[in-house]
């Protein structure tokens, strides 16, 4: 199974994505930012965490119009499978392929720790590996990761089962304590916590590790 | 030619910075401030006979996120 890291200026979270996945089984390769392909026969594209481009205008937002982009949005229209992580989650929302967006903290701070995030639903391949309803527990570190969405846009994330991960306690303002949202064809996952924190012993927990084996195993069968 | 926009948070988003902004008026003793939004301003410097409908595309494409902000245009 094949994967790609896009690495932008400010990416900072782009090894650790790799290392995770890596250790799951896959094969990945990092992808520069102004490239304007993405390697051949890739499997998944991960968008890591970090401060593409120093948060610049809006965070995400000129990441989302860099030339990689354009490739990860066909790869995306192709039914290709995409791992957005912080960043990367407000890279997804930039590009239009998570609907919503993500505002600053509502205690306007930077928020670095560890919380307890409930799985809604285990109907994707990031998430088989969990029961729905379990509780986890991944690290957080954003100041930009207060998830907005219109009450239309609620519904239909509701109604199609499309939230990912919610927060049992909100830290952050996020509407529904939402965490993390899958597309509509359940291939594309944005979450603000990061599970690559998470997924080795000396971390200090792996319960992130499960949703690197689970869809590493799925892509490897497929 | 000059262009400004003018990019704020739609009306029903929650602007925490301009909620903090506001309380810390009231610190100050100003009274009767009700409300504060606060948004960016951006300034183009633009060729000469460059269109408002071209600055639009500016604004959707990349200079405001229509999710949650609005713009205006204003062409000097």
């Amino acid at each position: 199974m094949k994967a790609a890291v896009l690495q932008f200026p400010g990416s900072n979270c782009d090894r650790d994505m790799a290392v995770a996945l890596r250790r799951a089984g896959a094969d990945v390769t990092a992808v520069w930012h102004k490239d304007n392909g993405l390697p051949d026969g890739v499997d998944l594209v991960a968008v890591p965490g970090g401060f593409s481009f120093g948060d610049y205008l809006r965070c995400g937002a000129i990441a989302a119009n860099s030339p990689i982009c354009k490739a990860l949005v066909a790869h995306a229209d192709r039914g290709g499978y995409v791992l957005g992580v912080c960043n990367g989650f407000q890279v997804l929302t930039e590009t239009g392929l998570l609907p919503g967006a993500l505002m600053r903290n509502t205690n306007l701070k930077y928020i670095c720790k560890t919380v307890e995030l409930k799985v809604e639903t285990a109907n994707s391949a990031f998430t088989e590996g969990y029961a729905s309803g379990d509780t986890i527990t991944v690290p957080i570190a954003h100041h930009d990761g207060n998830y907005f969405a219109d009450d239309a846009v609620l519904a239909s994330l509701r109604d199609a089962d499309r939230v990912a991960f919610t927060y049992r306690d909100n830290p952050n303002g996020s509407v529904a304590d939402i965490a993390g949202i899958l597309s509509e064809n359940r291939r594309v996952l944005g979450m603000m916590p990061h599970p690559e924190r998470a997924a080795d012993p000396a971390h200090g927990g792996t319960d992130g590790a499960a949703l690197f084996r689970t869809l590493v195993g799925q892509l490897t069968d497929a | 030619m000059k262009a400004k926009v003018t990019v704020m948070l739609k009306q029903g988003v929650l602007d925490p910075q301009g909620e903090a902004v506001r309380h810390a008026l009231g610190a100050l003793g100003f009274d009767g401030v009700a409300g504060v939004r606060q948004g960016k301003v951006i300034e183009l410097d633009l060729a000469d006979g460059t269109s408002e409908a071209t600055v639009t595309e500016m604004c959707e494409k990349l200079l405001a996120n229509t999710v949650i902000e609005s713009y205006r245009i204003e062409i000097d």
